[in-house]
């Protein structure tokens, strides 16, 4: 990982939808499962490019699911992609059912997952599904932080026999992983060291969180951050790791502070080496529509509310 | 359409469904736990299915080229293991381990535990989607295999029956068989019809027929006519088709049929000498 300040942006949505053409061109397997939402989330790509391969299920998420778990029986290996907030709580006993007990290989796209869905405000924000989706037994959860990441996510679920779930942003993102990076499953990655306090951290704010590292490296605190692309299996190891080393810690994640990042890691901190830690996350609150900048800033996800809680954090460290 | 049926055939299908019954009743007496009105009302159907109807073979449950069952009302499981057993793809001593720890028969179809299971179910109005995805996947692959799936009169309630019944037209399923289990009873119902406690799905003929699928009304417990049912069912093109089965919840057993409490209640001793003496003079 070489700059920590991020540069080009890149739309997940649309290497989404290029990479899951080029999956349903290159195996017979691959199926794409719209819930009438193609032109938003991409899945557009596959209708255009192998009409084939698509197959429309109407604004019916339940059904949606169940065919797709009826679809991975006979073999066929299908991405369902509908909005985060549908697929993690209208279909969810479907999920549970039909796809995560029998562990069957059927792939989830949470889509506009998080607060900022494009200004459609509570109905469309998804701020629940990490902890939905990570109680289900034999469920994989993967957040990306950039499209190439995505990409190599997508190739890992691609291979990987079972159920998939995957939240990725509506808007383009900075990339911030380099040319060598390489997505391991069920690993974190340190993307900036540091030696006073780790953020770690997932998904969409990764970048927020290297920003906010640096800010404060400017400061005089040595940050470190950890990047965490696979929410379940989590990698215990790394959160211990950084508990040892930097001996507090931030979590910050689009998603409620309930139920996921920060409450995965704090279960793996109190059994394993207690650390004082904070969360960066959506409180217990409904958000509302508006402008990107003016969401993460009121319900608490700009990078100078990752800079705030870095500096709270750092008054519980023991020394 | 006429039947095929020899009166051998017709014979060794009661037969079946009879003991299919006995093991029914049996085995929730012994687990005490289960379900007996609703697979009793689908035994008849279930049995023609797999003693006539279905390609398949209890030593290669996995082939792929097998007709697949879904059974949507998965609270009837004990119904199908039953049938399954007697159609050798397990011991039929296997049935004593039903809902006790560690066992293959689940409370609710498991796909995972016992080979021959098509699909997991339990929570009503999610197996006639699966089916749908089955038949679907048939189609893509060119695969010749016919997908039946039996649901409930009750579990017709679930809005996810009309979203899947839908779709089956759209993608015009004619590999698809719908089996509607219309025992006109559910679990508790409504109590303004204190005699009937009717489940509300009006004329399931008209609504199956407006969301395009081929309607076929019988008697879900005459073999021929279900066996007739399932050939008219292989001539129809382009649409999904829907045998409506009249039937009566607890059929068989005087004191079990038509009462709504025989859901899942579990017999005494003396209901289950009761029953099995019925049964056993129904049969002849
Ligand atoms: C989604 C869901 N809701 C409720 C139940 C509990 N339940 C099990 S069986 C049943 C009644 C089903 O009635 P019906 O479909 O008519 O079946 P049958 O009469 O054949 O037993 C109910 C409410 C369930 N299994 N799934
Ligand atoms: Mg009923």
């Amino acid at each position: 990982m070489k700059s920590v300040v991020p540069q080009k942006n890149v739309s997940m949505r649309d290497v989404f939808g290029d990479t899951l053409l080029k999956f349903s061109l290159e195996s017979s397997r691959v199926y794409a499962i719209d819930g009438d939402l193609a032109n938003s989330t991409k899945l557009d790509t596959v209708a255009n490019g192998n009409p084939k391969k698509f197959l429309q299920m109407g604004i019916a998420e339940q059904n949606m699911m169940s065919v797709a778990a009826g679809l991975a029986t006979t073999g066929l290996q299908p991405w369902a992609c509908t909005f985060a907030a549908f697929l993690s709580k209208r279909a969810i006993d479907q999920i549970q059912v039909q796809i995560a007990q029998p562990k069957l290989d059927v792939k989830m796209i949470g889509a506009y997952s998080g607060l900022l869905t494009g200004v459609t405000g509570k109905t469309h924000q998804a701020l629940e599904d990490i902890a939905i989706f990570r109680s289900l037994a034999n469920m994989v959860v993967l957040a990306p932080a950039d499209a190439i990441e995505m990409k190599q996510m997508m190739e890992f679920a691609h291979k990987y026999e079972g159920p998939v779930y995957m939240r990725i942003a509506r808007d383009p993102y900075p990339v911030i992983v380099d040319g060598k990076y390489q997505f391991e499953f069920g690993k974190a990655t340190t993307l900036k060291d540091g030696k006073d306090i780790t953020i770690i951290s997932t998904g969409t704010q990764t970048s927020r969180s290297l920003a906010a590292a640096e800010q404060l490296e400017a400061e005089g605190i040595s940050v470190a951050v950890v990047h965490m692309p696979t929410i379940k299996p989590l990698d215990t190891d790394a959160i211990i790791n950084a508990a040892k080393s930097t001996g507090v810690i931030v979590t910050a994640e689009e998603h409620s502070i309930y139920g996921g990042l920060g409450s995965a890691v704090a279960e793996v901190l109190v059994e394993e080496c207690p650390a004082p830690m904070l969360r960066v996350g959506v409180k217990d609150v409904n958000a509302e529509s508006a402008k990107n900048d003016d969401l993460l800033e009121k319900y608490g996800l700009s990078e100078g509310h990752i800079v705030k809680t870095v500096k709270e954090a750092l008054k519980k460290k023991r020394n | 359409m006429n039947s095929s049926l020899s009166k051998e055939k017709i014979m060794l299908l009661k037969e079946k469904a009879s003991e299919a019954r006995k093991l029914i009743i049996e085995t929730v007496h012994h687990a005490e736990a289960g379900h007996i009105g609703g697979p009793m009302s689908a035994t008849d159907i279930i049995t023609n299915l797999y003693f006539h109807e279905m390609n398949i073979d209890p030593n290669d449950p996995r082939n792929e080229e097998r007709d697949r069952f879904v059974l949507s009302k998965g609270h009837s499981a004990i119904g199908l293991y039953a049938v399954l057993a007697l159609r050798g793809y397990m011991p039929v001593e296997e049935l004593q381990t039903f809902d006790s720890l560690n066992s293959r028969l689940q409370a609710h179809p498991d796909m995972n535990t016992l080979p021959g299971l098509d699909m997991s179910t339990g929570s009503l109005g999610q197996g006639i989607s699966a089916a749908v995805g089955i038949a679907l996947g048939a189609k893509l692959q060119g695969k010749r295999y016919r997908t039946y799936c039996m649901i409930g009169d009750g579990e017709s309630q679930e809005g996810q029956v009309w979203e899947a019944a839908d779709i089956a037209s759209k993608y015009e399923l004619d590999n698809l068989v719908g089996i509607l289990d219309y025992n006109k009873l559910q679990q508790f119902g409504w109590s303004d019809d204190e005699k009937s406690r009717k489940s509300p799905i009006h004329d399931p003929k008209e609504r199956w027929e407006s969301f395009g699928w081929h309607v076929i009304e019988i008697d879900g417990h005459n073999q021929e006519e279900i066996e007739k049912a399932f050939n008219e069912a292989r001539e129809v093109k382009s649409k999904p088709v829907m045998i409506i089965a009249n039937t009566v919840k607890g059929k068989g057993v005087s004191f079990m049929e038509n009462q709504f409490l025989w859901h899942s209640r579990i017999p005494t001793d003396s209901e289950l000498n009761q029953a099995k003496k019925e049964l056993e003079m129904g049969a002849l």
